[in-house]
């Protein structure tokens, strides 16, 4: 990938970490999806500032055995197939938006 | 409900997870309905910054799905700032009101907020039977145009369809208004006592015979009629374990004075969000640990009842009979009216009745003039 993509929580969703997973509803159709605890990493760290490829490198590769292509791969992947449920915003550029914090179980 | 839905709400079980809380805003209306269970005074409600704070708290708790009811939740001036905040909190949200404040600006910013769905109540296809059962003249008409809006902006609404003595030929014609206006149907043929204990409404409840027919109708109940209607064969070694139902172990209600009950339908006192934090009632109610504890196995009658495996008998409604771990009658008639085949708890119920005399003429003597009055059986000289 030659240019950053930074991705960010759509704002159209209702979404609740359980656990070590996180259920994610599309407010558009109400669609129900789970996110495992990989995949919860990204969507909690897509914050719309920071770049797809610093989240893969500071918070997957620090804790999981991976190297930095082949989990850039998935993550790249992951992130696509959520933008095309219009649960995540993809772009090439810093994303601003009203925050959307999660609510997580303690 | 979807296999994944179900799967998430047995991990919410398992890690004890509140997954749905039921939030009254208010118990204000602009209307009457016959078979309200609410005191419609307002005896306090919690603030806008109240319930902020609580739908903070929720949100840290793990609420996922929020029903925000009341009540007409548009009675008060600060629904829209405290809806912006659940949906700031990310809760998939499911709205119920009467509609009759719903106008375009409504619609509008409803659509704009993204809830999952909005149920409004018809009771009727016809105006005069609907407005007399909500009390408000017109009220029908204006809870139609609602639909009509929201379902321009494509909203999922849901029509419920509460039957009642009044309205029991109605459905069918709810149903069909349902389908001309898009939104899905839902009917629920039970009229429960109000949340003081007061068990006058339950005169509206609809007899026996309607609500057989109600289970026996092929459009309502599926293609499966036959085997929803069987002969039930009675719990087995698991169906002993199973949870009577949601509330107090994934699912709980909240108040607009900010009292947390078990089910909006079981109004056990359990804490209170104003003293006490949510998740903290949550964890170590007693009352909620008691709800908790119940398993079809300690309940003596019904365990023993042939529907105890497939009955839908509810743990708040049993409560408002007296015993939580005790019969639910209106859930033994149900079962009776769906089978044919009577609950140990009515067989009980009818063997310690007072004991059933033939007619019997009794006649008062030299008392003028009489009225004859047939009570019961009875014929009376008042």
């Amino acid at each position: 990938m030659s240019s950053k993509r930074y991705v960010a929580r759509s704002t159209a969703i209702a979404a609740r970490v359980l656990g070590d997973e996180t259920m994610v509803m599309s407010a558009t159709n109400s669609t129900l999806f789970t996110l495992d605890e990989v995949a919860t990493v990204i969507w909690e760290s897509a914050d719309g500032a920071t770049p797809l490829e610093e989240i893969v490198a500071k918070k997957i590769c620090t804790q999981y055995n991976i190297t930095p292509e082949v989990a850039l791969k998935d993550a790249e992947g992951f992130v696509e197939s959520l933008a095309e449920h219009g649960l995540m915003l993809l772009s090439d550029k810093p994303i601003a938006q009203s925050t959307t914090a999660l609510g997580k179980t303690k | 409900m979807s296999n994944l839905a179900v799967e998430m709400a047995g991990k919410a079980l398992k890690l004890g997870i509140p997954l749905s809380v039921h939030l009254d805003l208010t118990y204000r209306c602009n209307e009457r309905c016959v078979h309200c269970y609410l005191d419609h005074h307002d005896h306090g409600e919690m603030s806008t910054a109240e319930i902020k704070d609580l739908l903070d708290q929720m949100a840290a708790a793990g609420v996922f799905y929020l029903t925000i009811s009341g009540g007409e939740i548009l009675m008060r001036r600060d629904f829209f700032e405290i809806l912006e905040h659940a949906r700031l909190r990310t809760f998939c949200i499911k709205l119920k009101t009467n509609g009759i404040l719903i106008r375009k600006q409504e619609a509008d910013r409803i659509n704009a907020l993204g809830v999952e769905s909005v149920q409004i109540s018809i009771y009727s296809h016809v105006p005069e039977v609907h407005d007399a059962i909500t009390k408000l003249p017109g009220s029908l008409e204006q809870s139609i145009e609602a639909i009509r809006r929201l379902r321009a902006h494509g909203i999922h609404v849901v029509i419920a369809n509460v039957l009642m003595a009044q309205n029991v030929t109605d459905y069918a014609g709810v149903r069909a208004l349902a389908a001309e206006l898009g939104a899905q149907f839902t009917m629920d043929p039970t009229i429960t006592p109000m949340m003081d204990g007061d068990r006058s409404i339950l005169d509206l409840n609809v007899d026996e015979a309607a609500l057989r027919e109600v289970f026996r109708n092929e459009s309502l109940v599926g293609a499966r009629i036959e085997e929803f209607c069987a002969p039930p064969q009675g719990p087995d070694a698991d169906q002993l374990d199973m949870l009577p139902c949601s509330a107090g172990h994934t699912a709980c209600y909240v108040s607009p004075y900010g009292d947390v009950y078990p089910c909006v339908q079981f109004p056990l006192p359990s804490g209170n969000v104003r003293s006490t934090k949510f998740v903290d009632i949550w964890r170590d109610s007693p009352q909620l640990n008691e709800v908790r504890s119940i398993t079809l196995r300690d309940m003596p009658t019904c365990s023993k009842c042939t529907h105890g495996g497939t009955c839908s008998r509810c743990p708040g409604l049993a409560y408002l009979e007296g015993n939580m771990r005790g019969p639910s009658y209106q859930d033994c008639e149900k079962s009776y009216a769906r089978t044919g085949i009577p609950s140990e708890n009515l067989k009980a119920r009818k063997a310690s009745s007072q004991p059933y005399h033939s007619l019997r003429l009794v006649q008062i003597h030299g008392l003028h003039p009489t009225v004859e009055v047939f009570t019961a059986g009875v014929i009376e000289n008042r």
